[in-house]
């Protein structure tokens, strides 16, 4: 695979990042294969209204997006000499911020498939179980249900586990157990038995895995009382969402992305939790506001870059959190820009735009100037064919252009 | 004593035939008299009157059960040995009656230093592993706490037969009378830091563990002073500081949970066990198999009890189950299959299954008992068995009759002190539901509590460890 890439990343000129080890590879590829692809797109999308400026997409998007990884937007420099912090991957973030909740507790342990000896399919928990023993590290058998319930029944006695489910859409199979018994034992039993799990997992749609492995599946569990979403887009929320969602007492669903394991970006030496409910500023704005999460973040900002060339000025929330949404900060900016859109990666039907759309308009209807636009998947399974999947989730020149007709 | 009397029994002379009859061939017998000769028959039968009519009064029992039907063919042991005993001294219960009523009050046994031996109805059956002894050890404390503790469970689940039809307790309502020695003798045999849970035929377990009369009716009427704070219901019923887990819904979901439960008691290294209770319904579940081989693979303290009353809801076992030998379905894990209608026999089973779950790893125990309900309130319970069926079970197997008979048999108590007992039980129980019925029903803000454990708004800090993030509302 990374061969593949390779050759990519050969074809087309690329950042300003100097030199190219494998690791930096696999992300410049990463940008270089969305960049590729948004230009397919474009050609192809011929009712699009693109002018001439389709051109630079290709070529700034790839400098710009690394703009986009780092949180602190005033940081244009993407030159990694001399700063404080450290360099990693985000499996690399997710793992740190796991090992230093194990040290720090003895109660957190972690069982999912393949977790211990293999070091985790996406390598999240390599060289735990070598550290803190098999118990610690678990290894189940392929027994979601029962192995999530498993969980559930560790906690009840008080242990901190997290559970790993090798897809997302594994956990369709502990959905009795993460509906029924994770999220409703501590109303049930009148506040006796808390739960603090964390069931984490990448998900969304991956490189033509297939329908059945690129799930998202916010929207099956959005309605689930007692629960809390978080989904992380960069190394640096990652960490510390993983660790805000172990040290919490409610079970807290942690929904990760396949394709965003390869993200790098410099995180601080310090120890930092980060807060669950709360949203993200990716880039502060006037025009309107886009609301979005996870791998759509990155969608957002590629898209972004030509708005601003355009003359519009977005601002971008990664709302983090999908259950409760942060009402507050996206508040706040809707009250600013008066205009809304959505971009996710979930389904059009029921799925988390279609909540936080109605959730805005009850709370923020007089201070919209347009009705509110959300970007979602289509309403269909995942196709393996990758034109097929391409079209399937939301591409930067669909943001451009409802960001347009939201702003006419 | 003479107020319970019915008034019939005295008069009817059908019954004093009978008894006259009876009576004789017990007398002669036991005399060797010879009543062929026509002129004794009249000598004695007047003096035979008042002797029967003295048998009436020490041993007529309200309760429908018990008339002289103790007098017939013994099913146990246990009642050869009741019956042995009664008849072969005629005279010896008869003194003991005359002058417990009539001289001093022998109060019943709370002795705890004097063993007795008691044998288990039927032999246990062992799967992979050498089934325990039939022979346990007991005081006549612990039979006498048998016999209390469970006309109270026998008695509260009643009492909520009655409140569900006069509609103070809604919804699904499942009752576990019949089933009260599977959770007594699961009691006597482990401590209160092992742990239990349950599906949701719970009552009586959570009895058994410690709540109060007072939480249970709370909680099946939905009010503040139950158990959950009446957000529960029947099938939530929970006891943390004494390590009841539950009182779950969803048949099958509980046995992982409790696989976690010895999961974190041996990651812990604590030397408990966890009883994973489910039915035979449950036993076709797929969690069921998942969550043994896990047990089985990490020597998890997790004994599953399969509570094997014999119909799932509506559909018997034999009908449901390609193989109703639940103990043996574990395959490489041991089992033991154990009458559940035995208080003794399953206090042997769980102390076993104890000991070698501590050491080997889990272990299913099966329980032959029988329901007497329904599956649930809703279910009269005659549609897919007999009512012969039941009754049948009931005059030979019933839990609390067995203790009443070893009781009696070791001369632990007279019959008017079990009554008493159940008198007591009964009043405690109606005081419990008074009181419960007075309990307020949630507050409305109680809606929104303890849905999240703590609230909104983890504290978080900024990377330089001075900027408090705001809390959301």
């Amino acid at each position: 695979m990374a061969s593949i890439f390779q050759g990519f990343g050969a074809a087309t000129s690329l950042s300003s990042s100097a030199s190219f080890d494998t690791k930096k590879l696999q992300f410049s590829s990463l940008r270089s294969l969305s960049g590729k692809r948004a230009s397919c797109v474009v050609v192809r999308s011929g009712g699009v209204k693109m002018d001439s400026d389709s051109n630079r997409i290709g070529g700034r998007g790839d400098q710009l997006v690394t703009n986009a990884v780092a949180t602190k937007v005033d940081n244009p420099a993407a030159s990694t000499a001399s700063k404080p912090g450290h360099e990693l991957l985000l499996f690399e973030a997710l793992r740190e911020g796991l090992e230093e909740e194990m040290e720090r507790d003895a109660r957190v342990c972690v069982m999912g498939e393949d977790v211990g000896h293999y070091g985790g399919s996406y390598k999240v928990t390599k060289g735990l179980a070598p550290k803190y023993g098999d118990l610690r590290v678990l290894d189940t058998p392929i027994a979601e249900n029962s192995f999530t319930g498993m969980g559930i029944g560790a906690a009840m006695m008080g242990l901190r586990p997290i559970i790993e489910g090798m897809n997302m859409g594994f956990l369709l199979l502990a959905f009795n157990q993460i509906s029924n018994n994770c999220g409703m034992l501590h109303y049930t039993s009148g506040g006796q038995f808390k739960i603090p799990v964390v069931i984490r997992g990448p998900g969304g749609v991956g490189r033509q895995l297939g329908a059945e492995h690129s799930q998202r599946l916010e929207s099956y569990f959005q309605s689930i009382p007692g629960i809390q979403m978080v989904a992380c887009s960069t190394p640096y929320n990652a960490k510390g969402l993983m660790k805000a969602a172990i040290r919490s007492d409610n079970p807290v669903i942690l929904f990760e992305h396949v394709l965003l394991y390869n993200l790098k970006e410099r995180i601080p030496d310090e120890e930092y939790v980060l807060n669950l409910e709360e949203a993200e500023m990716v880039r502060p704005g006037e025009h309107v506001t886009i609301l979005t999460y996870s791998r759509m973040r990155y969608h957002v900002m590629q898209a972004a870059k030509t708005l601003v060339n355009k003359g519009y000025d977005p601002e971008v929330i990664d709302i983090r959190s999908l259950k409760p949404f942060d009402l507050y900060t996206i508040g706040n900016s809707i009250k600013k820009t008066h205009r809304v859109l959505i971009v996710e990666e979930c389904m059009r039907t029921g799925g988390i735009g279609a909540s936080l759309t109605a959730a805005i308009t009850e709370n923020f209807h007089d201070y919209l100037d347009a009705p509110i636009m959300c970007l979602s998947s289509q309403d269909v399974p995942t196709p393996y064919a990758g034109t097929l999947e391409e079209w399937t989730v939301v591409q930067p020149p669909q943001i451009v252009a409802a960001v347009e007709q939201l702003c006419r | 004593m003479w107020k319970h009397l019915p008034l019939w029994k005295l008069l009817s002379t059908v019954e004093l035939s009978t008894s006259i009859t009876k009576s004789k061939a017990i007398f002669s017998s036991a005399l060797n008299f010879d009543y062929s000769k026509p002129h004794y028959i009249k000598f004695f039968s007047s003096g035979l009157y008042f002797i029967i009519l003295f048998l009436f009064l020490f041993f007529s029992d309200p309760s429908p059960n018990l008339t002289f039907q103790s007098l017939q063919q013994p099913k146990t042991t246990t009642d050869a040995m009741a019956l042995a005993r009664r008849s072969s001294g005629l005279l010896k219960p008869l003194s003991t009656a005359s002058s417990s009523s009539l001289l001093q009050r022998r109060p019943f046994s709370t002795d705890d230093t004097t063993t007795i031996t008691v044998e288990t109805s039927v032999p246990f059956t062992g799967h992979n592993c050498d089934p325990p002894s039939r022979s346990v050890d007991t005081t006549p404390k612990e039979l006498m706490t048998f016999f209390t503790d469970m006309a109270f469970m026998r008695r509260m689940e009643i009492a909520a037969d009655s409140l569900y039809k006069s509609k103070l307790i809604r919804g699904f309502c499942h009752l576990y009378d019949g089933q009260e020695a599977v959770s007594i003798g699961m009691e006597a045999a482990i401590t209160k830091k092992d742990c239990i849970i349950t599906a949701y035929r719970d009552h009586c377990i959570f009895l058994g563990r410690g709540g109060t009369l007072l939480e249970s009716f709370a909680e099946l009427m939905g009010r503040q002073a139950g158990c959950s704070r009446g957000k529960g219901g029947s099938m939530h019923f929970y006891k943390k500081d004494a390590c009841f887990f539950g009182g779950h819904g969803i048949v099958g979901a509980q046995v992982p949970l409790g696989c976690g439960l010895a999961f974190a008691q041996k990651y812990r290294k604590e030397d408990h066990v966890t009883f994973t209770m489910y039915g035979d319904g449950a036993a076709n579940q797929g969690q069921l198999f998942e969550a043994l081989n896990m047990a089985a693979l990490w020597d998890l303290p997790a004994i599953l009890v399969c509570e094997n009353n014999h119909y799932g809801m509506g559909t018997a076992e034999w009908r449901a189950a390609k193989s109703p030998a639940y103990y043996k379905r574990g395959d490489y894990v041991p089992g033991l299959k154990v009458d559940g209608m035995d208080a003794f026999a399953v206090k042997q089973a769980c102390k076993f299954a104890k000991e070698h779950a501590l050491k080997n790893g889990p272990i299913i125990l099966e329980m032959d008992t029988y329901r007497y309900h329904g599956h649930s309130m809703s279910d009269p319970g005659s549609t897919y068995r007999t009512r012969d069926e039941i009754s049948g079970v009931r005059q030979e197997r019933d839990p609390i009759e067995r203790i009443r008979k070893l009781i009696f048999a070791h001369d632990l108590a007279t019959e008017k002190e079990l009554k008493d007992i159940e008198k007591q039980a009964r009043k405690e129980v109606d005081e419990a539901i008074a009181q419960a019925k007075e309990s307020p029903m949630p507050d409305e803000s109680e809606l929104f509590t303890n849905v999240y454990r703590k609230g909104y708004g983890v504290e978080s800090f900024g990377t330089d460890r001075k900027e408090l993030r705001a809390t959301l509302p």
